[in-house]
């Protein structure tokens, strides 16, 4: 017998419950139809509220973060930010319409570079999906809008999200997730982040930028 | 690695001897312990987040051959591959066997204790191939040819100083005038050596703390980004994960979530978990082209149905020893085996056989607390209790065990052997009694305190006390 049948048969003969038909409807219909389990009350707040929290939050992990009502300001602030953290006016970037839309070519004092990051990058720029308030988390996608190196590589990860997109929590992001993609499908990473970098690995002291970024910023829009 | 349980007692001695080890531990307690109190306080579903955690795993325990199935089905429609594996020697020749085919001399690794478990290291370096460990701890500890001696804080036995000499001895490229003598030096080091591995790397290996039913999704979740790293710029990633890893949905996995940051680190998240799909799309401008998961028995299948079931919900989130006050008088490595404290002392004897590791259910205290904290409600004291009835069926059990009160005959005709055992007991006593001077329970002695409180001794035995005496 190959391996897949031994463990699978060896499973069975302690799973069966002589009513096999139920035990498939059971596992069926809880993977067609997702259902939300308990929901934390801390996230269950009105717009600003959530706002609010999902700052608060994002401030906590040790992130920092702006917010501007004007999508078309954002390219002066990232310029701003390089500026104040000393690093060349460069900021690499993928294809995302709504990062395009922002203007950045209005904004002669940062060069834009796109595509994926080979590692020499100092800073980048994303565009995030949702944040959620609960933990103050980010979600990104995978793809060529938002190369998933751009989340990793570079020292400072700047990351752009629309108020209308923070949502309580995390169920609500799933929410959001199935809705672009479809039921089941997925991209190659859904990427979920609260801070930047860190390890406490050396005698508990928690350091920050451990392989990933040093500092993350998160401007949000609206 | 090679099971040194059954000298648990001598590694014990040697623990509690060890004056640097004895220091670095303090950071158990001082690291863990309050964080995960405050996070839980702050969440006040934590309790009902914890009873429908262990619905969830017991239901996918009841079915897990159904959602086993379903899982493969969509790692195979997202364009993965399923391997599976009975033994730890069959996941290692899988493991092999797909480096091989992408012709990789270097391999990243993310923290995965399960590629620990089947001693994937040793077996790639054999072959030729070299492992490079990415998580900070991970990475200290393959340098000093150690083992980890906690499941999520695998170099929580060093100092600092000790790190320190590791990166002078093997970074001799750097200059030697260079100041390391604060921790984030020590950090970026690593962090710059380590950037280079990553690009020069065919194959990243991860664990995974999830897998997903619903998506044929794997879940990793890490505070530095070493395991995104791993898996996003080698040409080929492969998960190594046991077969009780499956969650149903997305859903399932966020209300999981929610207990594994805060019980581990106190943290309501931690920095990176991520899902991953399949292998890169083809629009994607990164990522690797192959997605492997390497789907490992390794003697849960056995665990099914008995009394150790249960176990089988674990989530690797290390608050059972965080916890426990036999882990924070030895450490990690005295157990002798992949896993440490109160989960170990379960699992290690359902892999590796109770005749190697008798020793392990025994360092308890059963205060208790491992249970009371465990975010699955695992029942952890109830199956220690369980192994020493099957030690003592087997007959087994050391003579001083298996005669309850006989302990004091069996140390009376050996008077050496009580003088450590019962420095071992001063020690642990010591610490455990250090809140309200009373203890309930005795390790090594379980029978004799079962139904009866003793006063926790200060100090040291009279033998102990005496010689010190006598030398002075
Ligand atoms: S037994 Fe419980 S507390 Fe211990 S590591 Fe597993 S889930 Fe965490």
């Amino acid at each position: 017998m190959d391996s897949r049948s031994a463990i699978l048969s060896k499973i069975r003969a302690t799973r069966d419950t002589g009513d096999e038909t139920a035990r498939c409807l059971a596992v069926e219909s809880r993977l067609a139809r997702p259902a939300s389990g308990i929901v934390p009350s801390r996230g269950q707040l009105d717009r600003e509220g959530r706002i609010a929290l999902f700052l608060d939050m994002i401030a906590k992990a040790g992130a920092t973060h702006e917010r501007t009502p004007l999508p078309r300001d954002v390219p002066a602030l990232a310029a701003a930010y390089l500026r104040a953290h000393n690093l060349p006016a460069r900021l690499r970037r993928g294809t995302d319409p709504r990062l395009e839309a922002l203007g950045f070519e209005q904004e002669p004092a940062i060069e834009m570079l796109a595509g994926a990051s080979d590692g020499s990058d100092l800073a980048a720029i994303s565009h995030a999906d949702f944040g959620i308030a609960e933990t103050g988390t980010l979600m990104l996608l995978s793809g060529p809008d938002n190369p998933v190196t751009l989340t990793f590589l570079p020292e400072h990860h700047l990351v752009v999200v629309r108020a209308d997109d923070i949502g309580g929590d995390m169920e609500a992001a799933i929410a959001r997730l199935r809705m672009l993609q479809g039921k089941d499908r997925m991209p190659r990473t859904v990427n979920f982040v609260s801070g930047p970098s860190r390890s406490a690995d050396i005698e508990q002291t928690i350091l920050l930028g451990a392989h990933g970024p040093r500092a993350l910023h998160v401007m949000v829009v609206g | 690695m090679e099971l040194t349980s059954p000298a648990f007692k001598q590694n014990a001695v040697r623990a509690l001897n060890d004056p640097q080890l004895q220091k670095a531990l303090g950071n158990v307690e001082k690291g863990f312990v309050a964080k995960r109190a405050a996070a839980r306080a702050a969440l006040p579903e934590f309790e009902a987040l914890r009873d429908q955690a262990r619905a969830i795993k017991t239901h996918v325990l009841a079915n897990l051959d159904l959602y086993l199935e379903a899982y493969e089905a969509r790692v195979t429609a997202s364009g993965g591959h399923v391997h599976w594996a009975e033994s730890a020697e069959q996941a290692r020749e899988i493991i092999l066997g797909i480096c091989r085919k992408a012709n990789a001399r270097t391999v990243t690794k993310g923290k995965s204790m399960i590629s620990e478990e089947i001693n994937l290291n040793d077996y790639l370096e054999k072959n030729g191939i070299e492992p490079v460990e990415t998580d900070l701890g991970e990475y200290i500890i393959q340098l000093r040819h150690e083992h980890p001696s906690h499941i999520i804080a695998p170099a929580i036995h060093l100092n600092k100083e000790q790190v320190e000499e590791d990166f002078r001895r093997v970074h001799t490229h750097l200059p030697d005038s260079r100041d390391l003598s604060e921790p984030v030096a020590l950090l970026s080091e690593a962090r710059a050596v380590l950037r280079q591995r990553y690009f020069a790397a065919d194959v990243g290996i991860t664990g995974a703390n999830f897998l997903i039913a619903e998506t044929g999704s794997s879940v990793i979740v890490t505070n530095e980004g070493n395991g995104d790293l791993t898996q996003t710029l080698g040409k080929v990633h492969v998960v190594v994960a046991s077969i009780e890893k499956i969650v149903p949905t997305l859903e399932d996995c966020a209300g999981i979530l929610r207990l594994l940051a805060r019980s581990a680190t106190g943290q309501d998240m931690s920095v990176y978990t991520t899902f991953s799909t399949g292998p890169r799309r083809p629009e994607d401008p990164d990522g690797p082209g192959e997605y492997h998961v390497v789907l490992i028995d390794n003697g849960r299948t056995a665990m099914l149905g008995s009394e150790f079931e249960d176990m089988l919900r674990c989530i690797r989130c290390g608050a059972c020893m965080n916890h426990c006050p036999v882990y924070h008088a030895v450490g990690g490595h005295a157990y002798g085996s992949v896993y440490p404290g109160p989960m170990g002392a379960v699992l290690t004897p359902s892999l590796n056989g109770i005749n190697v590791s008798g020793h392990l259910p025994n360092a308890s205290t059963f205060c208790g607390r491992c249970e009371s904290v465990c975010p699955m409600k695992i029942p952890l004291p109830k199956m220690m209790r369980h192994w020493r009835e099957r030690e003592f069926e087997r007959n087994l059990a050391p003579a001083a065990s298996r005669y309850g009160l006989g302990i004091w005959a069996f140390f009376a005709r050996r008077p050496a052997l009580y003088r450590w055992a019962s420095g071992i007991g001063m020690k642990l006593l010591g610490r455990m009694g250090a809140r309200n001077h009373r203890l309930s329970s005795l390790p090594l002695a379980g029978g004799w305190t079962a139904h009866r409180d003793l006063p926790a001794p200060e100090g040291e035995t009279f033998v102990a006390a005496y010689h010190r005496q006598k030398g002075a």
